[in-house]
């Protein structure tokens, strides 16, 4: 496996090269060569913003099957509250938890009930003043990646705290481990999972040597199974464990909501959110104590990988918190299990130039030159997303001046001019 | 290659709205160098401090930029009504910008002061009806 795992994938045969996720990539990752878009390992963040806007349906992640879990003995899924917010006429969730019984799995474990925890652990260490703030939320896994590549003075403004499905996926494996006395290993925990950053997580965790989770199955590819054992259910088990601070996780807001105060914000949207990170780290933001941010539109109901508009989603996911506790899962004493393994690094290397810093000033004196060249209008007919990128990418020797199609148009009509002096 | 990177810039000061413009474009440009952090963040705070000043008090002016593998040199000129007493000027809290602005958080009185605070040397020419140039360096601290 190469240093980069990514959920996020081109389906080449479906590609046709257009510029749509060119254009949308919030990191400057794609490329088109060739007639192909390809990634750069290095600058995804696996946000999915060129799954939902490939008119081709192109791009795709991948993502675990039903299948995949029958290797197991013990089948756990642990869906994000999101999932409740896809369907028409719910008033309880525990028709989505027996489903899903219904389709293979042999428990199910909220990960609304580990937000609970976070929530919880969160104004536990905000209330002892014991990080830097303002503090920025660790749930969302796009977020977290964009800081790690591109906002190296807020890395230590991260919240070290695990992601609910973190947390969720641990509890669950070991209340399943007590319960039928199997082995780690023999037990499945898979998470049901609105977006594709969310299965990077998994696969490539940031923050923890290895995540216990075993997989992750996307809304989209569970949905047509699931609605259908949710039809057909004969009892409704008593399942659900969360209250609304839990489930309201699922909507931008609902984590900084549960922090019972007022000096919070909320951005959802990957522009948005590159806003709200360029401002703080020139400190335009001030008393402010904690930041919620959510690459997707809406928050999770937003992701790439759900079937529901974002905005019923959020509506629905509003009218079942009605009537429910505040919040049912609390945390104990010491909340050392719930930190961060490993510390949140910045990864120096992707967007510089060059590491010795006379050969970056050299390159980007000439790509400033390129750059007076170049039209400026940012067609993506070259193959990369704005002339600045192309500039770059000649100086990095990834691309040729005459890839860029007025460049050529000119050296043509040159070629046809001297041609025409001749006759 | 010279032993800087140069860069002009134009501020505008018809347009209140696209006042910072410059200093992010200088900060991206740090950043793809893999310019220290700490001075990328100080030079990115000054220069937006004084590129809002400008625009503020004496509807635009340039910014010529000079960036050193070791430190950053900014001179930010306008031909604005110059500053009448750079003392007062300099205390925190003393702010003579117009209501409109205050009501989008600025006019605290911080600009100078925040602008000295993050630098690393600030020298103010500066003549009444002529204009002001102000001299900034932030070296690199390691």
């Amino acid at each position: 496996m190469t240093k980069y795992f990514h959920s996020v994938e081109l389906d080449a045969e479906k590609c046709c090269g257009c510029t749509h996720c060119l254009s949308r990539c919030p990191t400057e990752a794609i490329r088109v060569h060739d007639g192909k878009a390809q990634i750069l390992p290095e600058r995804c963040i696996d946000c999915g913003e060129c799954i939902r806007v490939c008119p081709h349906h192109a791009k795709k992640a991948s993502c675990s099957t039903l299948d995949d879990t029958k290797s197991f003995k013990y089948k756990v899924a642990i869906p994000a509250p999101a999932l409740f917010g896809q369907f028409n006429n719910l008033d309880n969730i525990d028709i989505v938890l027996t489903g899903l019984k219904a389709v293979g799995f042999d428990k199910v474990f909220e990960v609304s009930r580990a937000a609970e925890l976070v929530s919880e652990a969160t104004r536990k260490l905000i209330k002892e003043n014991k990080l830097k703030k303002p503090i920025i939320s660790s749930a969302c896994p796009a977020v977290v990646r964009m800081i790690k590549i591109r906002f190296p003075e807020l890395c230590s403004n991260v919240m070290p705290l695990l992601a609910p499905i973190e947390v969720a996926a641990r509890l669950a494996r070991k209340e399943a481990i007590e319960e039928t006395g199997l082995k780690s290993e023999e037990i499945g925990v898979f998470f049901i999972t609105p977006c594709a950053a969310k299965v990077t997580e998994v696969h490539s965790p940031s923050y923890v040597e290895k995540s216990a989770c075993d997989g992750a199955i996307s809304f989209s590819k569970i949905y047509p199974e699931l609605s259908q054992a949710m039809d057909h259910l004969t009892e409704i088990e008593p399942i659900a464990q969360s209250g609304l601070i839990g489930i309201g996780w699922a909507n931008s807001g609902g984590e900084s909501a549960a922090m019972l105060g007022d000096k919070y914000l909320a951005a959802d949207g990957i522009e948005n959110v590159i806003r709200v990170l360029e401002e703080l780290e020139d400190e335009h933001i001030r008393d402010i104590d904690f930041i919620e941010l959510n690459a997707c539109s809406g928050g999770c109901v937003g992701g790439a990988l759900t079937v529901e508009n974002p905005y019923v989603a959020q509506a629905r996911i509003q009218n079942l918190r009605k009537y429910m506790p505040v919040s049912m899962n609390h945390i104990g004493e010491n909340i050392d299990n719930m930190m961060w393994e490993n510390e949140l690094k910045f990864d120096a290397d992707i967007f510089r130039l060059d590491e010795d810093i006379f050969k970056a000033m050299s390159m980007m004196e000439r790509m400033e030159t390129i750059i007076k060249d170049l039209p400026g209008i940012d067609c993506g007919s070259c193959g990369a997303p704005t002339c600045r990128a192309m500039a770059e990418d000649i100086v990095m020797g990834r691309a040729k001046e005459t890839d860029c199609i007025f460049k050529l148009k000119a050296r043509i009509q040159n070629v046809y001019d001297t041609l025409s002096g001749l006759s | 290659m010279s032993s800087a990177l140069h860069l002009h810039y134009e501020v505008s000061g018809e347009d209140f709205t696209r006042a910072g413009e410059a200093s992010s474009s200088v900060k991206k440009r740090l950043k793809s160098l893999g310019y220290d952090s700490d001075a990328i963040r100080r030079v990115a705070i000054a220069m937006y401090e004084a590129e809002i000043n400008m625009v503020i008090h004496a509807e635009g002016g340039y910014c010529d930029v000079d960036i050193y593998p070791d430190k950053v040199e900014i001179l930010l000129a306008d031909k604005g009504p110059g500053i009448p007493d750079v003392d007062k000027a300099m205390q925190e809290g003393f702010s003579t910008a117009p209501d409109n602005v205050r009501n989008l958080g600025f006019g605290a009185g911080m600009g100078l002061p925040n602008i000295k605070k993050y630098t690393d040397d600030m020298r103010i020419e500066t003549t009444i009806g002529v204009g002001t140039n102000l001299y900034l360096t932030v070296i690199v601290h390691k």
